[in-house]
């Protein structure tokens, strides 16, 4: 069986290696601050063995826009969701995880095309599903 | 006098015979051999996720059956599960059981449709796809009893299946059950140790551990290139772990390792299917009590299982309302062909396409 981690005991452990990037925390995810994703998913994969990357989606709260990362240790057998926020709908952007876990390069240019997030440091953030001078970002919520 | 040469594009598809749907693929070639690949998709994109944000929990099964196509009861299993999970419902004992042998009986569909498509692509012009389709058609068959459908099914309902099976369903299971040993001998027979086939797929488009890990693959071809890791043995959902099943994996992941670990992998449906014959009770309800309309928790879930190509997932975000605010689909073959490149730079085009045929792509699921 997978253990699902508990967010609030993983995420003392992570304001321990990367200070100041924990926002905060419950029972099943990590809310992390945009601007240290990219070190705190390499403490992930380097340090705590988390190897393998599922599943990467976007929600748009109208607020803000949650991009949703599932990582799984296959070692361990544990999994971990962690959650980065934009609060801007003008330009969001977040730093791209794909060089640590290539898993990430189809679904952030996904999350690109149909929510407008950039992703920066993304080797090749093009439209994936739509095609290039399309209108809009069918999957916000604002989008009719 | 030295000849100058230069590299060339070529464009594969979107209609073409191997893509195995509508899809594209930008060669840079030098000569024959292929220096760069750029995958293109996109053409079956039919919104699914925002058309799923109008639609009620339930009137979204329909949709899952347009995802993977070749398998779509286990895409409804995935998503009801999903559902299930979010909203706290408990499935009858009878259709956990009915689930289970759907699934692996669309497990093995699927698997046969991938052998028989990837043997065409080396070359076996549509002969060995007609033995696979012979038994295919067996499996289509017991489905049509079942709900009346070949294709795209919608049987399974949130809190269970929507109908119980017909008196002669298990007769029929149980022969189809004793006999595909020795249909799956046959096919060996005819492929497994073929010298052409050999020479074509052995060592051809290798997928080492590490990348198949690191680009996050999933399903026979994760296994194929050695990691056991299959959800119904790791993360057991549903009633998997009242099973007795092995994981086959590959040595080296080459396009051989992928054909020959999807053969073993349908033993080892066979097997379960068996057990679960058995084990399933006679009688009892096989829906819970869902009403049409109803309103999960506000919250939100991930739902997944081992679809026949992969770990597939639902993510759900519920406002409380009776349509999900968010449905996202993650689909085990858009993250597999994340290795194309990797896999196909340094090969002739000819092996491009066994290499593609043998990652057994759908073209539904990526797009959706």
């Amino acid at each position: 069986m997978t253990t699902a981690l508990n967010g609030e005991e993983l995420a003392k452990k992570i304001a321990e290696a990367v200070p100041g990037s924990v926002v905060s925390s419950d029972k099943s995810s990590i809310i992390i601050d945009g601007k240290s994703l990219l070190q705190v998913a390499e403490h992930f994969k380097n340090k705590l063995g988390f190897d393998y990357l599922t599943a990467v989606t976007g929600v748009d709260y109208i607020d803000y826009f949650e991009v949703v990362y599932r990582v799984v240790s296959m070692q361990h057998n544990q999994s971990i969701f962690l959650k980065a926020r934009c609060y801007t709908r003008e330009d969001p952007a977040l730093p791209s995880v794909t060089p640590v876990w290539r898993a990430a390069y189809y679904q952030e240019r996904e999350i690109y095309d149909l929510l407008g997030i950039k992703f920066e440091g993304h080797p090749y953030l093009k439209r994936l599903l739509l095609w290039e001078g399309f209108n809009g970002y069918p999957l916000r919520r604002d989008y009719l | 006098m030295p000849v100058k040469t230069e590299s060339f594009y070529l464009n594969v598809g979107p209609q073409h015979p191997s893509t195995h749907g509508v899809f594209r693929l930008r060669l840079t070639l030098d000569g024959e051999v292929v220096v760069d690949v750029e995958p293109i998709v996109g053409y079956l994109h039919r919104g699914i996720e925002k058309l799923a944000e109008t639609r009620t929990y339930t009137q979204i099964i329909p949709l899952t059956d347009r995802l993977d196509y070749l398998a779509s009861m286990t895409d409804n299993v995935a998503y009801c599960l999903a559902v299930e999970k979010l909203a706290g419902i408990k499935v009858p004992e009878r259709a956990e059981y009915i689930r289970i042998i759907i699934s692996e009986l669309m497990r093995i569909s699927s698997h046969m449709m991938a052998v028989g498509f990837y043997l065409n692509d080396c070359g076996a012009f549509f002969t060995p796809v007609l033995y696979m389709w012979r038994e295919r058609e067996k499996i289509l068959d017991l489905f049509d009893m079942l709900c009346g459908q070949r294709l795209l099914y919608n049987y399974m309902r949130v809190g269970g299946v929507s109908q119980d099976l017909p008196d002669d369903f298990l007769p029929a299971l149980k022969k189809f059950v004793d006999e595909m040993p020795k249909y799956i001998g046959e096919y060996n027979q005819l492929i497994k140790d073929n010298e052409i086939f050999l020479a074509r797929s052995k060592g051809v488009g290798i997928l080492p551990k590490e990348t198949a890990v690191n680009i996050g693959a999933s399903g026979p071809v994760l296994r194929a290139s050695g990691v056991k890791w299959d959800l119904r043995k790791m993360d057991p959902y549903s009633i998997y772990d009242r099973f007795d099943f092995d994981v086959p994996i590959g040595e080296v992941g080459d396009c051989y390792d992928r054909y020959w670990v999807r053969v073993l992998e349908m033993m080892q449906s066979l097997r379960i299917i068996e057990q679960a014959m058995k084990q399933m009770p006679q009688e009892g309800p096989v829906i819970a009590d869902v009403p049409q309309f109803f309103r999960p928790p506000k919250g939100e879930t991930y739902g997944y299982i081992e679809a026949p190509k992969g770990n597939l997932g639902f993510y759900i975000v519920s406002d409380g309302s009776i349509a999900p605010y968010r449905l996202h689909i993650f689909p085990p073959t858009l993250i597999n062909i994340t290795a194309l490149k990797d896999m196909m730079v340094g090969w002739k085009v000819a092996d491009m396409i066994i290499i593609f045929g043998s990652m057994d792509v759908v073209l539904g699921e990526i797009d959706r």
